[in-house]
């Protein structure tokens, strides 16, 4: 009785992460399922049909490849638009801060459906073509907004002598920022990226409301979801899963690995192993 | 969605290491125009295009003009998907507050060495489709599933059934948002530093009290950011009661989504947008009066 | 790295000064630090000292006054282009380049090719030639800290400035690196600019000491002259620790001083007596004090001065046994007392006399105090 309760926390959070993944599970089996029906919802039998033919249904791979296309697309143009609006919030004075701020905060405080409808208001308003471009110019919008945040967070994070270290050791303001900040800042600027994709890959809101007759992977899978989604789908997701669980994990031990060194400028070394 | 960045180092950005330049203006003009033409100028068309009155005679066509009773018309249609949409959501962020809680102190104090995995842990879910996470509910709250079977066996289904009722589409909107539940609370609980807690305890607070008196208030500023982050897109979903619930359980959202796509009804789904804005707006801005943006963004 | 700068001049600073907002850090400072010295400038932390030792390097612009090398004004170029280097508090070393390009970082960005014989001399110097390709988390605080001075004097700064450079170090750690640091300043020859708070540390290592305060400079001079003849009350308590009195300038006797207080006159060496008025600060350091038994008070020489008193605390530390002796007028005196002799302690409550010789004995201006 005494350990359950000092165990009580852990026993329940570990419940929790385990009800997390309850659905991956389900999304997974089910890509190994022969089902009996249009719909892939009940286990039926084992088969491995989706896997050794993923484009076995038409459309599942061309809407696969434009949600790729896209989020690569969008996730540069934000990455680059997003850090450079956080390198100025940290690094220069400017007139409207709090505007500014305000305009990047909104975006994260807003529904997607509103951000949906009122762009769309605007595509429609300009007789402008719905497509690929409009799709991309949402995803790059409301991108922006998490790229900033993370940059932001790297750049305020670094120790201010590191740059004034490089100034006094004769690198001129371009040299510091290729020799130190840059690399410094470098795997906030990959975070907010593989961020951003995967917002932008999964996105269906805001994509349903401006792509007119384009169709990506969500949109493919909202309009199967009436008549049955193709078991190919399942399989799809279950790779981009893993892919992105494994991109994740690695950059989580490369970044452990460099954080336990950035620490030391910071902290007294004292603390450390002498070698 | 893996949205959510758990609020890291906010360090001194010392206003004396700041330049004034023109670089400045540059580094921020093209994503701010960005933001500007994309994100903030669509709500004046969205507000102008919620005031627009029908073309006689074409469907789907609307010239411009002050028709408020656009919102009055729109409002009284949609009353109850507003008020649906807030009590689910509603529900859905207490619940996730509950579930939340005790995984992120877990992380957050018990996590040790592992805390980075398990974090990687509560956002890996994401990276799976959302549509398809929300659609695998069906499979998990299925008729003759396990759960609902047990639940019916105890009486305690009033409809008999998960799938197709409210209860499936809160348990959607509480599963598909409650990372953004425990992410900003571990970040909350991750400051706070343990021997308070221990010190709480020697000055004769029972494990209770000590939570009550120390650990929820210093944690406050992560529950109030993760409520919001949960509460604001519940509120605004659609695909949860659209694949989870009947029509009975229609939130605000398959309003404006129908309203906009299928009926082309631009005007009253303009209005409705608005208005769910206006109210989440006011919501944020409660929020930020007590906070500060810089401490958000 | 037997060989030396090439020239070494000396550094100029010409009114400077340096106001954030309202807030006055570096207060109208004159001074010249002499060639190949090693200099400290010593305060509590605000004083200003870190701000003059970033104007120097050109991390931060003054507001106002000058700084000269030699004939040369570097007051306007910036920090990259000054011929002047930093070993910064906490060592502020590259987290992402390893020991050696941390070292080589000032020789490449000056367009040098072959670094590799440089570097390698440099780090036998501080003697972490084996280390050359750890990342600067994997040493330790002593071996950071040889790191920082490495890849500043590298470059064969004419100026070399040191920020707290000990200040992440242990106790013991810290003692040896002053020492390391001494015989480096030694072995180049360089000019070192040491900003510290921290009184022994300056005085051990540099010689001159400046003691900074509220911007300004309160005294400038060899260590030793700062401790024996301090001149301002600031300097007295801050370096050191020291007894005062205030009085009253009674007049003169041959070559001292006489001040009145507490209806007890002192006598102070007038070269040793900084007051301008009649309001006169009778200072005296706790060593030069002498306590005797009340008993013994015959056994005082005629010239020093003395206060009678009571023993309200002894603690022994081993090498001195401290007294705190309280005046008849209530003032509580500090005396140390080498453990010379065993087993002959005052203890509390025991009537004393104390006493010093003039000799030991300064005078302050006691003007608003």
């Amino acid at each position: 009785m005494r350990w359950l309760r000092r165990n009580l926390v852990g026993i329940v959070g570990i419940a929790v992460l385990v009800y997390l993944f309850v659905p991956i599970a389900v999304i997974m089996v089910l890509s190994f399922n022969k089902p009996s029906g249009k719909y892939n919802l009940t286990w039926n039998e084992f088969s491995l049909d989706a896997w050794t033919n993923l484009c076995g249904v038409p459309g599942v791979c061309s809407s696969f490849v434009t949600s790729i296309q896209i989020g690569v697309i969008s996730t540069i143009v934000a990455t680059v638009l997003g850090s450079m609006i956080a390198f100025a919030l940290v690094r220069y004075r400017f007139r409207g801060r709090s505007t500014t701020n305000l305009l990047i905060f909104l975006p994260m405080a807003t529904p997607e459906v509103v951000m949906g409808a009122s762009l769309l208001a605007l595509f429609l308003n300009l007789r402008f073509p719905l497509g690929e471009g409009t799709v991309i110019i949402a995803h790059i919008m409301f991108i922006i907004s998490f790229v900033v945040v993370t940059v932001k967070a790297r750049l305020q994070g670094m120790d201010p002598r590191l740059e004034e270290a490089a100034r006094d050791l004769y690198a001129n303001p371009r040299a510091v920022f290729r020799y130190v900040t840059f690399p410094l800042v470098l795997p906030g600027i990959v975070g907010a990226a593989l961020l951003g994709f995967a917002l932008s890959f999964d996105d269906f809101i805001i994509s349903f409301f401006n792509a007119g007759t384009l169709v990506t992977f969500p949109i493919y899978i909202w309009g199967a979801a009436q008549r049955g989604i193709p078991v190919q789908v399942n399989a799809l997701a279950t790779i981009v899963f893993v892919v992105a669980l494994l991109i994740v994990l690695t950059a989580q031990f490369v970044n452990q690995r460099r954080r336990r060194s950035l620490a030391t400028s910071v902290v007294p070394a004292d603390a450390l192993p002498r070698s | 969605m893996v949205a959510v960045v758990p609020a890291a180092g906010r360090a001194s950005s010392t206003p004396s290491a700041q330049k004034s330049s023109r670089t400045g203006y540059l580094l921020l003009f093209p994503g701010i125009a960005w933001l500007a033409v994309f994100f903030a100028i669509p709500f004046v068309t969205l507000f102008l295009t919620s005031l627009q009155k029908p073309i006689e005679g074409q469907s789907g066509r609307y010239a411009v003009g002050l028709e408020f009773g656009n919102y009055a018309s729109a409002m009284a249609e949609y009353w109850p998907l507003f008020v649906r949409s807030f009590v689910y959501a509603g529900i859905a962020t207490i619940i996730a507050l509950v579930i939340a809680y005790p995984l992120a102190y877990f992380i957050a104090f018990r996590g040790g060495r592992w805390r980075s995995l398990l974090l990687v842990l509560v956002i890996a879910p994401s990276f799976a489709s959302f549509l398809l996470r929300t659609y695998a509910w069906k499979t998990i709250l299925a008729d003759e599933g396990i759960i609902t079977s047990t639940l019916n066996a105890l009486h305690l289904l009033p409809d008999g059934r998960i799938l197709n009722t409210g209860i499936a589409v809160v348990a959607g909107l509480t599963y598909n948002f409650l990372p953004f539940m425990i992410l900003p609370l571990y970040a909350a609980l991750e400051k706070i530093d343990p021997r308070l807690i221990e010190a709480a305890g020697d000055l004769y607070a029972s494990p209770a009290t000590a939570f009550r008196k120390v650990t929820w208030p210093l944690s406050m500023p992560g529950v109030v950011a993760g409520t919001l982050l949960t509460f604001i897109p519940a509120a605004g979903d659609y695909i949860n009661a659209a694949l989870l619930g009947s029509t009975g359980n229609r939130m605000i959202g398959n309003a404006i989504q129908i309203n906009f796509i299928q009926f082309r009804d631009y005007p009253t789904a303009s209005a409705l947008s608005f208005v769910l804005m206006a109210i989440i707006l006011v919501l944020v801005f409660t929020y930020i009066r007590r906070a500060g943006t810089e401490d958000l963004v | 790295m037997a060989e030396k700068a090439n020239t070494v001049e000396d550094l100029h600073l010409q009114n400077l000064t340096k106001s954030f907002g309202d807030f006055v850090a570096v207060d109208d400072l004159t001074l010249t630090i002499p060639a190949g010295s090693f200099f400290a400038l010593l305060g509590a932390s605000g004083c200003g000292k870190t701000t003059t030792l970033r104007m120097v390097a050109g991390l931060e612009d003054p507001t106002e006054g000058s700084i000269r090398i030699g004939d040369r004004d570097i007051t306007r170029l910036r920090a990259f282009e000054r011929p002047v280097n930093t070993v910064f508090q906490s060592y502020a070393l590259f987290p992402h380049l390893d020991i050696f390009e941390n070292v080589a970082f000032g020789l490449r960005r000056r367009g040098i090719k072959d670094v590799k014989p440089a570097v390698e001399q440099m780090l036998e110097l501080v003697e972490l030639g084996p280390m050359a390709r750890r990342k600067p988390a994997q040493l330790s605080g002593g071996q950071q800290q040889r790191v920082a001075v490495a890849r500043a004097l590298i470059n064969r700064p004419e100026v070399l400035l040191l920020d707290e450079p000990l200040g992440a170090l242990d106790l013991k750690l810290r003692r040896q690196m002053q020492i390391e640091l001494k015989r480096i300043q030694v072995d180049v020859g360089t000019t070192f600019v040491h900003v510290t708070h921290d009184q022994e540390e300056a005085m051990t290592m540099a010689d001159t000491v400046a003691v900074m305060n509220a911007g300004r400079i309160e005294q400038l001079g060899h260590p030793a002259d700062i401790y024996e003849t301090p001149r301002t009350v600031f300097v007295a308590n801050f370096l050191g620790q020291s007894n005062l009195i205030v009085g009253r300038r009674s007049g003169a006797a041959g070559d001292d001083t006489l001040v009145e207080a507490h209806g007890l006159t002192f006598a102070v060496p007038s070269q040793r007596c900084f007051a301008a008025g009649s309001d006169v600060i009778v200072g005296v350091r706790p060593e030069k004090i002498t306590v005797l038994d009340a008993v013994d008070r015959d056994r005082v020489p005629e010239s020093h001065n003395r206060v009678d008193g009571t023993v309200t605390d002894v603690s022994y530390t081993g090498v001195s046994t401290q007294y705190l002796v309280r005046s008849s007028w209530g003032q509580e005196f500090m005396v140390f007392e080498q453990n010379v002799i065993v087993g002959d302690r005052c203890d509390v409550g025991d009537p004393v006399v104390l006493h010093w010789a003039p000799s030991h004995t300064f005078g302050l201006d006691g003007a608003g105090s």
